[in-house]
């Protein structure tokens, strides 16, 4: 799902509108803009619009696929019995964990091989291509990968550091390899998010701080970082809700056994194997609020924090 | 910049570690991949002997071929209505002036944040009740809705790089709107195109989660999906060596893909962001 992140917004074109009355190109433009858009307005909308609404009217339901004769409207009981439940509430601590965790290491990361490639004197091609490769990898084999490295059986690196309890029986253990394999996976779109944002920052800054003699670190955290905040934020923010609805590795690492269930995996559990759709659904809609609160806490970040260095050409 | 000899050691070192990172999970999988069916539990790095064993066992199951069918085809029908969907809405959004455009922007971003796990649920359910579940159509309309938002945005990006002279020669020329995106944009725009079509094929290709709701059998369970549900060639085979050897199959060509394209892929993945 990494790939759904689009580049920030261009704001360039917003806000150029016409005061004088319509002309008639100008009525042709304004149809024909209209009829190209509708096309992928009217599928995102219906495919996301209309299950999001048909998912908060089956939350609201008693709705359970081996019974379906006892269907019938029971108001917030869901939510209720959702959020009573210690199981919703340690898969949300443990998505946190995932998600904190990870987010975290891919940033340093993906700082630290997006100025490799920014200041690469040699070699820069290759380790373009060696960074793709995990993006373009299956999440999946990715995490089959990392599992059979870490297994107790063909497990390579449990013989070789001779790791007893082996790290998938146990809780910490199965996090730390689950949190390997998305970092590894992700970290590429995020060296690559960073290196455009590097590549903004103009380079007689770095010369003019080293003629009064800061050092590089003295640069790094004085100059780049600052300058290049929109574009971490903007990084972050997809990152972090790509980050927020880990299921692929932990399906394939765990199945949320050693208590290392994910949201998702708790809302897959309860609408396709336990088949009930009611309180399923009643997880889906909680993720879904959780989604809209991490994105409203970045998007008031990047509101507030982008209008400093703004200013950038 | 003057190269010293310490700057190269350093950047080597660098380099190697960058190559190490991206290389080594890949070089773990084919190795196992290659081991004897019987040296898969060995636990050591390389392969004692090399063998193809795994990869007659995989593909002589028609769980993993039809997998690899379904996967190919679904995401090449997706990603080219994705794109022609898209390609329309980008040459709008950068060429043409009309109210409710910032609107879109939000709403296609909004989609981007989406999380598909809050409508499985639902399309699982309307799905089987209109027939379309466990078919190519259930998996290629979620996959076409959720790449939308990146292929309009990978797609604006390139065609706010057109030179806009030739689209106002075209309108001198007393083109209408229409001919000057058919004439005109669409050779110019080929390239970018090109490059939101990988995009978007990689993202139907790797997606799992809609892959497992939405299909329950061969007929068009994805490679994604069939890896996780694999078996082995009995129920009494243990499947690692196989599962390693499907995940090797189907990884060799993304591997090409990204060797040929890189450039490509990485204008597109930042072409966005470099504008904003």
């Amino acid at each position: 799902m990494e790939a759904a992140a689009p580049p920030a917004p261009a704001a360039a074109h917003v806000g150029r509108r016409r005061k004088a009355p319509l002309t008639g190109r100008a009525r042709e433009e304004r149809r024909l803009g209209w009829m190209l858009c509708a096309p992928a307005v009217i599928a995102m909308v219906v495919v996301t619009g209309y299950p999001i609404v048909y998912a908060i009217i089956l939350s609201l339901q008693r709705y359970d696929l081996r019974f379906p004769a006892d269907k019938e409207f029971v108001g917030l009981d869901n939510y209720k019995t959702v959020l009573q439940s210690s199981t919703w509430w340690d898969d949300v601590w443990n998505t946190v964990i995932i998600t904190v965790v990870s987010v975290a290491l891919e940033l340093t990361i993906g700082m630290l091989i997006a100025l490799v490639m920014h200041r690469a004197i040699f070699g820069r091609g290759p380790v373009r291509t060696a960074v793709l490769i995990p993006y373009g990898i299956i999440t999946v084999v990715s995490a089959f990968a990392w599992r059979y490295a870490f297994d107790a059986g063909p497990g390579f690196v449990t013989h070789l550091l001779n790791l007893n309890p082996p790290p998938l029986t146990t809780r910490s253990g199965s996090f730390v390899v689950i949190i390997l394999s998305e970092v590894w996976k992700t970290t590429p779109f995020m060296a690559l998010l960073l290196l455009a944002g590097l590549a903004l920052i103009p380079e007689e800054l770095h010369r003019a701080a080293r003629v009064d003699g800061a050092s590089a670190v003295q640069r790094f955290f004085r100059i780049t970082l600052p300058l290049m905040k929109p574009a971490i934020l903007v990084a972050l923010l997809f990152r972090t809700l790509d980050a927020f609805r880990v299921f692929d590795s932990v399906f394939i690492m765990t199945r949320g056994a050693n208590n290392t269930e994910s949201v998702s995996i708790l809302g897959y559990n309860t609408l396709i194997n336990r088949v009930n759709l009611g309180l399923g659904s009643a997880v889906s809609v909680l993720i879904f609020l959780c989604v809209i609160l991490i994105a409203a806490f970045f998007v008031k970040a990047l509101g507030t924090g982008a209008s400093p260095t703004g200013g950038r050409a | 910049m003057q190269r010293t000899g310490k700057e190269v050691a350093l950047w080597s070192i660098a380099l190697t570690l960058v190559l190490l990172y991206a290389l080594i999970p890949v070089i773990l999988i084919i190795s196992l991949s290659l081991k004897k069916p019987a040296d898969i539990g060995d636990g050591k790095f390389l392969p004692q002997s090399v063998s193809f064993d795994n990869y007659d066992n995989v593909f002589s199951t028609d769980t993993f071929n039809s997998a690899l069918r379904n996967s190919i085809g679904i995401a090449l029908i997706a990603t080219v209505i994705s794109i022609a969907l898209a390609a329309l809405a980008a040459y709008a959004i950068t060429r043409l002036e009309f109210t409710g455009k910032a609107l879109i922007l939000t709403g296609a971003l909004a989609i981007a944040m989406f999380p598909p796990i809050s409508i499985v649920g639902s399309l699982f359910d309307l799905w089987r009740r209109i027939g379309l579940f466990d078919t190519w159509l259930g998996l290629i309309i979620p996959y076409m809705t959720f790449s939308l938002p990146l292929a309009i945005y990978t797609l604006s990006a390139f065609f706010r790089e057109i030179p806009w002279d030739l689209d106002k020669a075209a309108q001198v020329d007393r083109a209408t709107p229409w001919q000057a995106f058919t004439k005109v944009m669409v050779p110019l725009a080929a390239p970018g195109v090109f490059t939101a079509a990988i995009l978007v094929f990689i993202f139907a290709w790797n997606d799992f989660l809609f892959a497992t709701v939405l299909t329950s059998t061969d007929a068009s369970r994805t490679v994604p999906a069939a890896l996780a549900f694999f078996t082995g060639a009995s129920q009494f085979t243990d499947p690692t060596g196989a599962i390693a050897a499907a995940a090797v199959v189907v990884t060799i060509p993304i591997i090409i893909m990204v060797l040929i394209f890189q450039r490509r892929i990485v204008a597109g993945l930042t072409a966005g962001a470099v504008k904003g």
